[in-house]
């Protein structure tokens, strides 16, 4: 039901993906590619292996000797665990995890550090960037008269929207989102989802989500994910309209569990 | 419903009896360092003066002042801050951020251990064979510092790794996230939010160094000296050795003098320890995050 | 568009300097080692001369004749040098120890807010006091109390110097057997006087026990600091060399002889490697000391 596209056109080539923390599997031989500039979405309840996904796609394994991964992750044709630099790659790569953390440094520079640190240096070069940035997660007009208080002092609100800023202030290629909204009212919830849709244009976007609907609003293509396993890659509509192949997908995206 | 009340009265009674036993014990413990104190200002404060402070020692050390080993205590702590800080620094740095745990991370941690362990006589033979012989810096300033910064060198680690290690770790992963290197996130975010941890841990070094006499008797210290050092490779009076001669080395020093001296010394170690105490607990009341 | 990701992956400045601090942090980290084994070497390297030559077993540990200076029969018996580290050592613990832990018991599981800071930065500043102050405080305070109050000639002594040792390492003891306490998790307490059980039954038959062995690598740790302590015990056990049959008695330790007899010995002389040997002695009990004491430790974070 969705065929293969030209190599060209695909960002993440994910091959018979096993993800494991000790003898616990999270995620097994799943295969699916992302392709260039779309919205994927990524569906299903907590423990669906979502979020370790995420995390093998940027290396975050390095961290934590618990975690095993298996099969192949090729970015842009090249498999991210054969990067010799993985600094490079995670700039390319921004994520914004489920849990907010403002680095304890101004608002300001926990916008700037990443543009710092890839060597732009100009005050004013870093203004654009920043008020760039804060504005399209929906944060300057909140904090634009004090962009010097700590980013770790911000509401929880505040502080996932400053974690967005600042993966965008990488200027990524794949941007990853996990749950970006989870503790975002609701209109400025759907600020954001406007400025995803833009963002289309300059790079690809995979959204993790427990929220269904707001995967119908703005993914081209869905995932579901459940308990390990991709049961199913399809076109949102498609998913949403019946034309799954798999039963439990429509079990739950209509709501009869989750 | 009298017999569990009664019961109740004397169970709150032995607990009661409990609690003071052990709180004596504490202030058992207190009490001598209070006593110790007091004397030592009241029988030491009258020599402190001006003079006492800037001059020399003269007529066999019973008279006159404590310069010469004062300005010898700053050199010999100077000197080995600048050799153990940064060392130290370096240190806790790997133990927190790199160190995988493997056999060698132990091994560092056990010989951590060891070194604030070994008897400090025994770190004094070490700074002879080592520094004094073997390096040929002959009895000298920098021979007694460096003996000095290697005893010294686990305070530095241990409160460095601490503060480093107080620096919650989703800090370190959302910089890394980003891209950013090790060294990069711990030179922007980790060490920005530990250097005023570090510096308590530098200012307890400083206050440990200057109190410690054994290492620096055979090493660099002498026990006269009639001029100031001028060099790292002079020799040197000490204010911890100045004490251990003017109260045993030297007959009839006046009462004054050895009180007077022990006192300096003590003030200088305890208020270094004071102001280590003062800004660890300002830290504490003030939350980043 | 797959070379697109090949530019991207340089090793850039940024990687390499990363690399350079890791190795340059790398050094730092296992300078503790170099140094340990340094001084080993170095204590070695002067000692075992006289260990391999002149060295005789018996009458190391088991003469009390320590007479380095005799020009016609110089003899190198440590036996009193030994007991005299050990009558102070154990005399100090004997006084020490019950009011450290009692210490301990009462900070972890009596004492709560200002009163407990207050005690914690008081037996801090008790640890910052400097030896030689100790020294000085056994030679013109406890020597001119003991010879009044117990009416003896002389109040440099056993006594004297265990007072003084043991409150040199209560702090020590004190912070880490206050530590061993407080890792005791609060739902073994819990659970405890859940049962109706009072707070001192809740501490000794379930708080003791599980901190066990924390309390034990508290009173190592404390007989170590006790055991390598010099200008303290220096100054105040009259340092003679004699075995003591009584707590009046002066004594002399092996820490005090290496500091009072470098100073005079010849470099390389038999006298100046046997002075190191005591180290390497010295060295060897602490550096046991200290290891089983890190193993009862790391026993109570493994529970």
């Amino acid at each position: 039901m969705v065929g293969t596209p030209a190599a060209a056109d695909v960002k993440l080539d994910v091959k018979n993906l096993a993800i494991h923390y000790g003898d616990t599997c999270a995620l097994r031989d799943t295969s699916f590619q992302i392709r260039k500039n779309e919205i994927f979405g990524i569906i299903g309840p907590a423990n669906s292996g979502k979020t370790s996904f995420l995390r093998a796609i940027n290396r975050m394994d390095m961290f934590d000797d618990n975690m095993r991964i298996d099969g192949e992750i090729l970015l842009d044709g090249t498999e991210v665990r054969n990067w010799r630099n993985v600094y490079a790659l995670r700039r390319r790569v921004g994520v914004v995890f489920p849990l907010p953390v403002g680095l304890p440094l101004s608002i300001y520079d926990n916008v700037a550090l990443s543009p710092r640190l890839a060597g732009t240096r100009k005050k004013a070069d870093l203004d654009v960037i920043v008020e760039r940035c804060l504005t399209r997660a929906a944060l300057w007009d909140e904090v634009k008269d004090r962009l010097n208080s700590l980013g770790s002092l911000l509401s929880g609100g505040q502080q996932q929207r400053l974690t967005i800023a600042r993966a965008l202030s990488q200027q990524p290629d794949l941007l990853l989102l996990d749950e970006f909204s989870i503790a975002v009212d609701p209109v400025t919830t759907m600020r954001i989802e406007d400025v995803l849709k833009e963002l289309r244009e300059e790079m690809t976007i995979i959204l993790v989500t427990n929220l269904v609907q707001q995967a119908r609003r703005l993914a081209d293509r869905t995932a579901f994910f459940l308990t390990g396993e991709c049961v199913e890659v399809a076109e949102t509509e498609d998913l949403f309209t019946g034309a799954v192949s798999d039963q439990r997908t429509s079990d739950y995206v209509e709501g009869r569990f989750g | 419903m009298f017999e569990a009340t009664e019961l109740n009265a004397q169970h709150a009674r032995t607990e009661k009896l409990y609690r003071i036993l052990f709180g004596l014990m504490a202030v058992l413990l207190i009490l001598p360092v209070i006593t110790i104190l007091t004397v030592l200002v009241v029988r030491g404060g009258p020599a402190i003066s001006f003079e006492f402070l800037f001059s020399e020692p003269i007529n066999g050390m019973t008279e006159g002042g404590i310069f010469p080993a004062l300005v010898g205590t700053i050199w010999l702590v100077s000197v080995a801050l600048v050799a153990s800080v940064p060392i130290g620094v370096a240190a806790a740095i790997y133990l927190s951020e790199y160190a995988p745990k493997n056999w060698l991370t132990r091994a560092i941690n056990l010989a951590i251990i060891n070194l604030a362990g070994v008897p400090s006589i025994v770190h004094a033979l070490f700074g002879v064979g080592a520094f004094v012989l073997f390096f040929n810096f002959g009895t000298s300033i920098l021979a007694a510092s460096l003996t000095l910064a290697i005893m010294t060198l686990p305070v530095v680690i241990v409160a460095t790794r601490e503060s480093l290690q107080a620096v919650p770790q989703a800090f370190r992963e959302a910089c890394w996230s980003m891209g950013a290197t090790r060294w990069q996130t711990i030179r922007h975010v980790v060490l920005p939010n530990s250097v005023s941890g570090i510096l308590t841990g530098v200012i307890l070094e400083v206050s440990r160094t200057a109190g410690e006499t054994a290492p620096i008797m055979f090493t660099g210290a002498t026990l006269f000296l009639p001029f100031l050092p001028e060099t790292v490779f002079d020799q040197t009076m000490a204010l911890s050795l100045h004490l251990f001669t003017v109260s045993t080395q030297v007959p009839n020093v006046p009462e004054e003098v050895q009180y007077g001296t022990a006192l300096v010394l003590i003030g200088l170690v305890l208020s270094m320890n004071a102001v280590s105490i003062g800004v660890r607990t300002y830290l504490r009341g003030k939350k980043k995050w | 568009m797959a070379h697109n990701a090949g530019a991207l992956d340089r090793r850039d400045t940024a990687w390499y300097v990363d690399k350079a601090v890791e190795w340059l942090v790398f050094i730092g980290g296992i300078s503790a080692i170099i140094f340990i084994v340094g001084i080993f070497v170095f204590i070695g390297k002067e000692g075992f001369g006289f260990i391999l030559g002149r060295f005789d077993f018996a009458e190391f540990f088991f003469s009390p004749r320590w007479t380095p200076t005799s020009l016609t029969n110089a003899t190198y018996g440590a036996l009193a040098l030994i007991v005299g580290t050990a009558s102070v050592t154990g005399f100090a613990m004997l006084v020490s120890v019950p009011f450290s832990l009692g210490a301990a018991i009462y900070i972890a599981e009596f004492a709560t807010g200002k009163r407990r800071e207050t005690l914690k930065v008081l037996i801090e500043m008790l640890a910052a006091i400097p030896s030689v102050v100790w020294g000085f405080i056994g030679l013109s305070l406890m020597n001119p109390l003991i010879i009044s109050v117990f009416n003896v000639p002389l109040g440099l002594n056993v006594l004297n110097a265990g007072i003084i040792l043991g409150l040199m390492a209560a702090p020590i003891m004190t912070t880490i057997a206050e530590d061993a306490l407080k890792a005791v998790p609060d739902g073994y307490r819990e659970a405890a006087e859940a049962l109706g059980a009072t707070r001192w039954q809740v501490i000794r038959q379930v708080v003791l026990p599980a901190a066990k062995n924390g309390l034990v690598a508290a009173v190592l740790l404390g007989v170590g600091r006790g055991f390598g302590e010099t200008m303290a015990v220096l100054m105040a056990t009259g340092h003679s060399i004699n075995i003591p049959s009584s707590i009046f008695d002066p004594v002399r330790a092996l820490t005090a002889t290496i500091a009072t007899e470098l100073g005079e010995t010849a470099e390389g002389s038999e006298h100046y490697q046997a002075l190191f040997a005591l180290g390497i002695l010295l060295f060897a009990v602490t550096f046991v000391i200290n290891l089983t004491a890190d193993l009862f430790v790391r026993g109570i974070k493994d529970k």
